[in-house]
């Protein structure tokens, strides 16, 4: 272990970090509105707009990601012609964008099963109580419905933030220099695989570290019914009573 | 030239590349067999690890779990890959070898998947093994039934009917991270669609085709683990 080289990889890894941050943030912020959407079509009831929201659902998380990528990177170059005269080549032509829409589509997916496990958890006598009370439609989803699911669904939706972290080094095998792009070119210039790959390997464990503690930080916030209450100090003099 | 039609171009004709695709389909379904087999022997361990091993061995068995599952997996491949051949270079080398020494593509895979899902499957068996009742266990300490012996009789038949539908998740994982070792060269699924893409300028077509047979093994296998699943649990009493 050459402890001089791993400081150096650090700090050249380190300048991955914002891409690799970049790309998740976009692709889970962008993912999560389809996924509503999705989750939305599957539970509206109209086998018109179940179906082609399951056979997506389907497709998605039938096929690796990489094929994904692959598809829409390389793929679409077929048919150049076509998405020039549209004016989309501009846009399928960056990797970037390529690989913000895979992701994004991708976690579209798998966030869609999440939101809709989250929302089918919501008890039936909560809705009737509301219902009750008055409310209905937009108003009911937001002050009931949303709140309730969105505690339901944190926990996996947590994992699956941390799976689509994961998931941004496959933007390094189209040109994407985040921090497996960066950690694949110092290996293969300098042979020494082992330590670029703990120094990558530290980074991303950070990474998911902090995303943990957030997501934790945030289901705290939501939960104040199932904090323990405060402890009240007992009066000692009363206990030998 | 004319263009060929789609058909023709992934057929089996003269100038299809059906045959390709199919051998590649079965180096895709032999690399993740391979590499899942080798996960379940690690999570075996991994599991046992966490359940009866000491401080030192469960804490090596967590950090072996949350390291593995919180990394990308290229970086595993890429770590196999790259210093696998350094290791064996160094190793060939005290034997007088010269060079480079590369290690086949395909161990390289099956291992560095094997290591990943062995993390999947630890905690899939750990959380298998949790279910199964204290009493069975105590029973079969009680009709002197040696470890190895109540392993293999008691312990890893329930394990392994309760494991089931977590293994099937943990089958399509390492299914699709099978695609990831392509990066490696080895000629699977992803690896011949890319060739075939470059040789005849016609990407959509042959990644479309790849994602087709993806997703054929995929619903094939989701079939067969839903059969394992009601096979295994026939002789149980469902409370539903």
């Amino acid at each position: 272990m050459d402890f001089a080289f791993m400081r150096d990889s650090f700090v050249t890894l380190l300048g991955g970090v914002p891409l690799t941050l970049n790309l998740a943030f976009m692709s889970v912020s962008l993912g999560a509105i389809l996924a509503m959407l999705l989750a939305l079509m599957r539970m509206s009831g109209f086998k018109v707009l179940d179906w082609p929201a399951q056979a997506y659902v389907f497709v998605f998380r039938g096929t690796p990601l990489l094929v994904q990528i692959f598809l829409i990177y390389y793929g679409l170059g077929q048919f150049r012609p076509t998405l020039q005269e549209w004016g989309l080549w501009t846009f399928f032509r960056e990797p970037y964008w390529c690989a913000v829409l895979a992701l994004t589509l991708n976690t579209a997916a798998y966030a869609s099963e999440i939101i809709r496990g989250g929302l089918q958890s919501v008890p039936h006598n909560q809705v009737e109580a509301a219902r009750a009370c008055g409310m209905s439609g937009f108003l009911l989803f937001r002050r009931i419905v949303f709140p309730i699911a969105v505690r339901q669904a944190l926990p996996a939706y947590g994992s699956e933030i941390i799976l689509m972290v994961k998931a941004t080094s496959l933007a390094s095998i189209i040109t994407m220099m985040e921090v497996t792009g960066l950690a694949a070119k110092l290996i293969s210039q300098s042979f020494r695989a082992v330590e670029v790959f703990v120094v990558a390997g530290l980074i991303y464990l950070i990474l998911n570290f902090i995303i943990t503690r957030i997501i934790m930080a945030i289901e705290w916030w939501l939960s104040p019914h199932l904090r323990r209450p405060p402890a009240i100090e007992p009066r000692l003099e009363a206990a030998h009573v | 030239m004319q263009q060929l039609s789609y058909f023709e171009l992934i057929g089996f004709g003269p100038n299809g590349w059906g045959w390709a695709l199919l051998t590649a389909t079965g180096m895709t379904i032999a690399v993740a067999i391979c590499g899942f087999l080798a996960g379940s022997v690690v999570g075996t361990f991994v599991a046992w690890g966490k359940i009866g091993g000491n401080v030192v061995i469960r804490s090596f068995a967590d950090g072996y779990t949350t390291v593995l599952r919180g990394i990308p997996d290229l970086l595993v491949i890429y770590l196999f890959y790259f210093g696998g051949s350094a290791a064996l270079g160094a190793i060939g080398s005290l034997f007088g070898a010269q060079g480079f020494i590369g290690v086949p593509a395909f161990v390289t895979g099956a291992l560095a998947i094997g290591i990943v899902s062995g993390a999947y499957q630890a905690e899939v068996f750990r959380g298998a093994y949790q279910v199964v009742s204290r009493g069975e266990i105590e029973a079969a300490r009680s009709v002197g039934m040696h470890r190895w012996l109540m392993f293999r009789r008691i312990i890893a038949p329930q394990v392994l009917r309760y494991a089931i539908p977590g293994l099937g998740n943990t089958w399509q994982l390492v299914l699709k991270e099978s695609a990831l070792i392509s990066v490696t060269g080895l000629v699977e699924l992803l690896r011949q669609s890319h060739i075939a893409a470059g040789s005849t300028r016609r990407p959509f077509d042959f990644y479309i085709t790849a994602a087709i047979l993806y997703l054929f093994i995929t619903w094939v296998s989701t079939y067969l683990f839903q059969r394992a699943e009601t096979h295994s649990m026939r002789g149980m009493r469902r409370a539903s």
